[in-house]
């Protein structure tokens, strides 16, 4: 029973990076049919950007590196967005392809500024220990996500640039010809939606070391949880992260860790046998 | 005697009489294996052509079926080495007894049937289950993907058994050859490539088949088949099956030639590699899988022997141009050019997206599924 509770939050803080993650993934793969492999080195480039502050800030990193990042990823995935995601819309496996290409440069030209070896962000000192078995750090970013979440719920049902996002992934054309400029929600989804990469790479600072190739561990995951959740689903990704990051920490714990993936897809899979378009299925009447 | 009729076998001849004539006799061993080696990923890369260029499945774990393969492989060749003992990274990692799972392979026949039928049997059971409930596009390409992370991650964690990160290397006798010998490095070129070159002309009997117009039919309206009465669930997981016993086979090939079988040569990143490969070559026609494959192993080799950083901005921005330019890759680039020499109208380079069912012309996110 003792640990079973100490994996809780362990599985716990993976789901809400997952999710973190995840959650741009899922927008501009929902409403914009883009895949965007890429997207792990925004998370890169969150952290990276806490390790920098961290020499004019000191301790205090993390905690300011949190809108900075947002801020640096979300302009990263614009520009993406504007100098070549545009061109690909429509075409999922070609966008693909395309982002795996800047993926690979850019992870290289992490290499070539921060140099090979990992690097460390201190963490501030308030957010070390924990409560009983539950370590700050972990609660930390459980609270971020759950943060995370509210808000972009708010957005999305709270705000017109959200309602707007919400009427273009779900019948583009109707949403153009009612005005709304699908393009600059286009480009707005994608900012925000790269912007939480680069805050789950600041979360992740908080729980390991950072490198050049710190999205690749992370992004295949967050796929799966873009598949078990369904497009575009805020529901779906909250459950299916929270789910993965569960099943991941127990898989480990009961097995080992070179079995703990092989579970967890086998479980995909499986779980795809009831629910082949994820949890929740946005439903239109469109012909694929 | 139509003249354009004549056109492909010719070329497919003369470069036959490169590959095995000219090169053999103009390269030498170590650039001849090298060759060779490449010729082993353009087998793979003919899979991926198959099973993406023509049935539209993005496959984005071939590394697990080459993986497959390989190991299969080098399973058999550490036993033969061993000479009933231990293989020797297993008395390493303190294991005592042989695996039993190790057991079997030490008969050849069992060991080369495994090469082909292990891959396409795990390829079956994954393609009917998802194919079967409508999963396709991107969510099987993520799929594939996760399975290659998946299996290099369990490769890596289980030493005693797949001798870990290294993999299986320092094997020496090849079916009673020595594997060192420049005769046996040469036989197994003309092997591979003539490998190659059958595999390539049942692909393209395949793709000139009713069974291939379906599966191009189903690339371009999955459901429309549906609606006309056939299953495209059987007949993708078919092509990929058929795509991943390719891969098995060049990664039991693979094991001769380079001597070494290890999770690095087959996980995420050398899976992409290869798609990358057949898109550079031009995806839509199976020749430019292989002319892809060979091109960016000749391309990695030479830039990784001068600047070995530059080769991951190399590859990365040479990808960027040819999605944005050329999707068509190489051969796409060959006809666009020689249509503008012919003064025929141009064809476009960039091509529209393959045609969706949608008349109005509205943009259909038709490969999400």
């Amino acid at each position: 029973m003792e640990a079973f509770l100490n994996q809780l939050p362990i599985g716990l803080s993976i789901g809400a990076v997952l999710l973190l993650i995840a959650l741009g993934l899922t927008f501009t793969f929902g409403q914009m049919g883009v895949i965007n492999m890429a997207h792990g080195e925004f998370i890169m480039a969150g952290a990276y950007t806490a390790y920098l502050l961290q020499d004019l800030t000191g301790r205090m990193a993390v905690i300011v590196a949190l809108p900075v990042a947002f801020l640096v990823a979300g302009l990263m995935g614009l520009i993406l967005e504007r100098a070549a995601i545009r061109h690909f819309y429509g075409r999922p496996l070609d966008t693909l392809l395309l982002t795996w290409g800047v993926s690979l440069v850019l992870q290289q030209l992490a290499r070539d500024l921060f140099g090979a070896p990992n690097v460390q962000v201190q963490a501030p000192t308030w957010l070390q220990g924990g409560i009983a078995s539950l370590p700050y750090n972990r609660l930390f970013i459980f609270g971020l996500a759950v943060a995370t979440v509210i808000g972009i719920w708010a957005y999305m049902n709270r705000t017109g640039a959200g309602r707007r996002m919400q009427a273009v992934m779900q019948n583009r054309q109707l949403a153009a010809v009612s005005g709304i400029n699908t393009a600059r929600v286009d480009q707005r989804t994608f900012f925000i939606g790269s912007g939480l990469a680069g805050v789950a790479g600041v979360a992740l600072t908080l729980i390991g070391p950072v490198g050049p190739a710190l999205g690749t561990y992370y992004i295949v995951d967050a796929f799966l949880v873009v598949v078990a959740g369904g497009l575009g689903q805020l529901r779906g990704a909250v459950i299916a992260a929270a789910g993965l990051g569960l099943l991941n920490s127990y898989a480990e714990f009961w097995s080992d860790a070179s079995l703990a993936k092989v579970i967890v897809f086998a479980a995909i899979i499986a779980f795809l046998q009831f629910r082949p378009q994820g949890l929740f299925v946005l439903r239109s009447r469109a012909l694929t | 005697m139509n003249l354009t009729r004549l056109k492909g076998p010719g070329l497919f001849a003369a470069v036959a009489v490169l590959a095995l004539v000219v090169a053999p006799l103009v390269l030498e061993p170590f650039r001849l294996g090298l060759l060779a080696k490449y010729l082993c990923f353009a087998i793979v890369a003919l899979g991926i052509g198959l099973a993406w260029g023509q049935g539209g499945m993005l496959v984005l774990g071939q590394g697990v079926f080459f993986g497959l393969g390989g190991y299969a492989m080098g399973m058999h060749l550490k036993l033969v080495d061993a000479q009933g003992d231990l293989p020797d990274f297993m008395i390493w990692s303190g294991v005592e007894q042989l695996p039993a799972l190790w057991k079997p392979f030490a008969n050849p026949v069992f060991a080369l049937a495994m090469v082909v039928l292990g891959p396409m049997l795990i390829a079956a059971v994954l393609g009917l289950l998802v194919f079967r409930q409508r999963v396709r596009g991107a969510y099987f390409a993520i799929l594939t993907q996760a399975l290659a992370a998946a299996f290099v991650i369990l490769l890596v964690g289980r030493q005693g058994l797949t001798g870990g990160t290294n993999g299986l290397t320092n094997f020496f006798d090849l079916f009673g050859q020595d594997l060192a010998a420049d005769s046996t490095q040469r036989g197994l070129y003309f092997v591979v490539a003539i490998v190659t070159g059958l595999l390539y002309l049942g692909a393209r009997q395949l793709v000139g088949s009713r069974f291939g117009r379906l599966l191009v039919a189903i690339r371009d309206g999955e459901d429309r088949v549906r609606f006309l009465g056939y299953d495209p669930a059987r007949v993708k997981t078919v092509v990929f099956a058929i795509s991943a016993g390719m891969a098995g086979l060049a990664g039991a090939l693979f094991v001769p030639v380079v001597g070494i079988i290890s999770p690095a040569l087959l996980g995420v990143v050398p899976s992409l590699e290869l798609v990358v490969a057949v898109a550079v070559g031009g995806r839509f026609a199976l020749a430019g899988a292989i002319l892809g494959a060979v091109v960016m192993g000749y391309a990695k080799t030479s830039f990784s022997e001068q600047f070995a950083d530059g080769w991951l901005y190399l590859q990365g921005e040479l990808f960027i141009l040819v999605m944005t330019l050329a999707p068509k890759g190489i051969l796409g680039l060959a006809a666009s050019a020689r249509d503008a020499l012919a003064r025929r109208p141009r064809r476009p380079t960039a091509p529209k997206p393959p045609p969706t069912d949608d008349a109005s012309g509205r943009r259909v996110m038709e490969e999400v599924g």
